[in-house]
């Protein structure tokens, strides 16, 4: 049976949206490039976002949008350009990862470990104070404190994307990066992170969500980007585009 | 929100040793595989000997090194192959940890490793070959101590560069084991010297090798590490 997550307790105006109002976007882009030798799967980026905004990218398989994440993620240095996050350049660090929240299509758990160890692992990486409170109170808000103690092995596949969730937010990021969150998940626990997902910029946060399903990133964007072959076909705030006329605008943006 | 203070390079590669070694814990995989493999190899060895043309002593410490060496592989495969399962080294490398505490906190949990697989195999050594242990323990749990070293920073940076291509089972050995030898030729030697009931003295050149390569394998591998994690 479903249930509802228990949205994440609002944090508004501090300290990220005062923060914004004085300092620089959560993200900034300028010029980025990126290239794997020949191939280069980044042309000159330039974008920024805000706290409480969320980018919703959209774009074919090979468009760049995975590479665009990783080296906001700093797992990848970029080629050429700059990135910053909370105003620190990229590779900024320990300074530029500690507010940064990283959420995949793969778990990035370990099995073998419970539901509470690994968020306990990740609250102690990131310094928090008293790290498995704040691991229990993430796996609350995912309403996953009853199987806190399973091994993330014995855990359904929907479970495990919302322990990957609490283990992403355990240190309340400023910036969450989500690489096709939706991908293996139902119906029900799709729903549950698309909750999730919006509790989360309502407290603040700045999103950059990378997804095939227009309908759930739409949903969920404050603006939207089509991306092909490494560069921005269309980068425009949400607006009130209705589903079907943005798919239209979609097909259009990755046939030119 | 919580206070939050990273932690240092030393406390960091504590607690991903620990996540290590609570991962085999559960599993045992790794450790039973080393374990499995090492009675084995004493068994082959064994009734593969003849007593009458090579005597215990001469033959013990090849039989020690060898185990030491393959088992050891066994454990510093597994030690990122954990890790890129679910990627849950993209996590890891998110973090606010450097690279050098990654590399270090593997290297404990791998170090440790190799110490419970050694634990083990020289008292079942000993045993088979009947080697008069009780002198010459502590100079040789010393020599294994400092092989270790070696042994698990040349495994860990090399695990880590071949987890994430198809072929890390096969990778791994033909990457390390060329660079396994400076360290495992002093060790032996060192070995052979003490089993023979020569004096200590006698392996001072060798101990003095195997030290320096250890110095300069755990300075290089901890420099080169971060550039392995690069796409």
């Amino acid at each position: 049976m479903s249930r509802a997550i228990t949205p994440i307790e609002h944090r508004p105006p501090t300290p990220h949206a005062a923060e914004a109002a004085v300092a620089r976007p959560a993200i900034e882009v300028e010029a980025l490039t990126r290239a794997f030798g020949r191939r280069v799967a980044i042309r000159g980026l330039t974008f920024a976002v805000n706290d409480g905004e969320c980018l919703a990218l959209f774009g074919p398989n090979g468009a760049g949008k995975t590479t665009l994440l990783r080296i906001l993620a700093g797992l990848l240095r970029p080629s050429s350009g700059a990135a910053h996050i909370a105003g620190v350049k990229l590779p900024g660090g320990a300074k530029a990862r500690s507010v940064v929240g990283l959420i995949s299509h793969q778990s990035m758990l370990y099995s073998a470990l419970t539901a509470r160890e690994n968020v306990e692992f990740t609250a102690r990486l990131y310094g928090l104070e008293s790290p498995r409170h704040a691991a229990m109170r993430a796996l609350e808000r995912m309403r996953l404190e009853d199987r806190a103690e399973s091994p993330v092995r014995s855990l359904s596949r929907g479970m495990q994307q919302r322990v990957s969730i609490a283990r992403a937010i355990v240190h309340d990021p400023r910036v969450v990066l989500l690489d096709e969150p939706y991908t293996g998940l139902d119906e029900t626990g799709a729903a549950a992170l698309s909750a999730a997902l919006e509790s989360l910029r309502g407290s603040g946060a700045a999103l950059v969500l990378v997804t095939h399903h227009l309908g759930e990133g739409l949903a969920l964007a404050t603006h939207t980007a089509i991306m092909r072959d490494g560069q921005f076909v269309t980068h425009e705030p949400r607006g009130t585009v209705e589903l079907d006329t943005y798919r239209d605008v979609y097909r259009e943006a990755i046939a030119r | 929100m919580s206070a939050r203070v990273p932690p240092g390079t030393f406390a960091a590669a504590a607690l991903i040793a620990r996540k290590d070694l609570a991962i085999e814990f559960r599993t045992r995989s790794a450790f039973l595989a080393a374990i499995v493999f090492s009675l084995l190899a004493i068994v082959i060895f064994f009734f593969a000997w003849d007593s009458t043309a090579v005597s215990a002593v001469d033959l013990a410490p090849g039989v020690l090194w060898v185990i030491f060496t393959f088992s050891g592989l066994l454990g510093l495969h597994r030690s990122f192959g954990v890790e890129e399962a679910d990627r849950a080294i993209d996590a890891l490398l998110a973090s606010p940890v450097e690279r050098e505490a990654v590399f270090l906190g593997k290297a404990l949990a791998n170090f440790l490793f190799v110490l419970g697989v050694q634990a083990l195999a020289i008292p079942a050594v000993a045993l088979f070959y009947n080697l008069p242990l009780g002198r010459v323990l502590g100079p040789l749990v010393g020599i294994a101590v400092l092989a270790a070293i070696g042994l698990v920073s040349i495994g860990t940076l090399f695990s880590a560069m071949a987890a994430n291509t198809r072929l890390a089972e096969l990778l791994l050995p033909v990457l390390a084991l060329p660079f396994f030898v400076p360290i495992i030729l002093p060790a032996a030697q060192s070995t052979a010297r003490l089993l023979s009931g020569r004096p200590i003295a006698e392996a001072m050149s060798w101990l003095r090798i195997l030290i320096a390569f250890d110095i300069v394998f755990l300075v290089a591998c901890a420099l080169a590490f971060p550039f392995t994690l690069e796409d």
